[in-house]
């Protein structure tokens, strides 16, 4: 599913940093988070591409998938040397989508015998991350 | 008997019934029942990562409230998603009381939470109330042959105000298997990511993750894997019965591991997954013969 270019948000930088509560100038660039990180196999920029292009104000960054294929793991959050919480950006990038309505899954796609025999807690989560 | 307040949350009341029973079942033997919460209501799953969505923390409020109800000020949790979830709003909304207050204007048919409840994960129970000497003597049956590669995940470990024990090097499962009699296996992906929710939508993604994990705990001559949580348990079984094949990788029994310790104490091994009682019987007789 893409989103490209639907947002449209003023001062992208600072609404993230607001909505996360996080420096991104904190960020060194030493790529732990990266190194890290269970699935940049997935992304299209790595976790410290992502902060990287947030110290550039890169709107061009809220069309990237790297939000939506990170799973909230916290690798990065325990390990980054300048304790900067990646995944609370990554959580407030895929906010300005999701408050925008521009839902990232629906259960409308899902079959009732995929539903049944996933966990609750996969389909509650996933939903709590990925609609508005 | 002794109790402790417990929240189930809705996994262990549908697709990880099992958990909730072998737990019970342990709990008991061990003489401090657990209690289960009433009218308690789903923890959220996931805790809120942006600074404005305080609203989303209520969820977990109101089973706290219950448990103040109860006069108590300890609550244990066995999924690993809620003990992580109820666990990190407790802290946030016990230490900020600004924050608590908002939450209790909101709530106008509750008890004003007063921000003293303490989550704590099972396994923490059975390490600092029950103590690994206790558990050892209340486990007859031995899991002697089993190699036992305990499987963290992320939130029993992460961020680090939730850990349960250390964040790279947990061993706090790895003792109570021990207790046990079991061999625990240490593997590197212990406390790797098995993919989480992703499931629901980028399933290749959980599966592969997930099967990482099995591959890790084989190279290391595990033929167990114990969990704690309902969503890896869920996603490693996927991977292993898509990914396995014929392959020595499907032998190993993914299981919870209250169900280790359940059958250790005696649980009937009918009401054990199939292939550990399997196991507990090819031990049993090895100890005998
Ligand atoms: S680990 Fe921290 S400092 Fe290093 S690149 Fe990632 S966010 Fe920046
Ligand atoms: S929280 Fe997200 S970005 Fe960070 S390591 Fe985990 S999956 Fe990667």
């Amino acid at each position: 599913m893409s989103r490209a270019k639907t947002v449209s948000v003023e001062n992208f930088r600072a609404r993230v940093e607001e909505l996360s509560g996080e420096n991104v100038f904190a960020c060194y660039q030493c790529g732990m988070c990266s190194a890290g990180c269970p699935l940049t196999d997935q992304m299209d920029r790595l976790p410290s591409q992502v902060i990287r292009d947030l110290q550039q104000d890169d709107i061009t960054l809220l069309e990237s998938n790297a939000m939506w294929v990170c799973a909230s793991c916290l690798a990065c959050e325990v390990r980054c040397p300048k304790g900067v919480d990646l995944a609370k950006l990554m959580e407030a990038l895929r906010q300005l989508h999701l408050r925008k309505e521009l839902d990232h899954v629906s259960i409308d796609e899902m079959s009732p015998q995929e539903i049944a025999k996933l966990p609750q807690i996969a389909l509650v989560a996933s939903f709590r991350k990925k609609t508005g | 008997m002794n109790t402790i307040p417990y929240f189930p949350g809705c996994s262990l009341k549908d697709t990880a019934a099992s958990f909730e029973s072998s737990a019970q079942f342990v709990m008991e033997k061990l003489g401090l029942q657990l209690q289960e919460l009433e009218r308690w209501n789903c923890c959220g799953t996931v805790s809120s990562l942006t600074t404005d969505d305080l609203m989303h923390h209520l969820a977990s409020v109101r089973n706290l409230v219950r448990v103040q109800d109860l006069e108590q000020t300890e609550l244990v949790a066995l999924c690993s998603m809620c003990y992580n979830t109820l666990s990190r709003t407790a802290q946030r909304i016990n230490a900020d009381a600004e924050e608590r207050d908002k939450i209790n204007q909101f709530m106008d048919r509750e008890s004003d939470y007063q921000g003293a409840v303490v989550v704590r994960h099972l396994l923490q129970v059975l390490r600092d109330r029950i103590g690994w000497q206790a558990l050892e003597q209340a486990t007859p049956h031995s899991l002697e042959g089993l190699n036992v590669a305990c499987y963290y995940g992320c939130t029993l470990l992460r961020p680090k105000e939730a850990a349960i024990d250390n964040v790279e090097k947990p061993t706090i499962m790895s003792e109570a298997m021990a207790a046990a009699g079991a061999m625990p296996v240490h593997f590197p992906f212990a406390g790797e990511c098995c993919g989480t929710y992703q499931v629901v939508d980028r399933r290749d993604l959980s599966i592969e993750r997930s099967f990482r994990v099995i591959q890790s705990a084989a190279r290391e001559g595990a033929n167990v894997i114990a969990t704690a949580c309902p969503l890896c348990q869920h996603n490693l079984k996927e991977a292993q019965r898509e990914l396995a094949g014929a392959s020595e990788l499907a032998d190993i029994e993914i299981v919870y591991f209250t169900e280790l310790l359940a059958a250790a104490m005696g649980m009937d091994s009918q009401k054990l997954p199939e292939g550990l009682s399997a196991r507990m019987q090819q031990v049993a007789e090895a100890q005998t013969g």
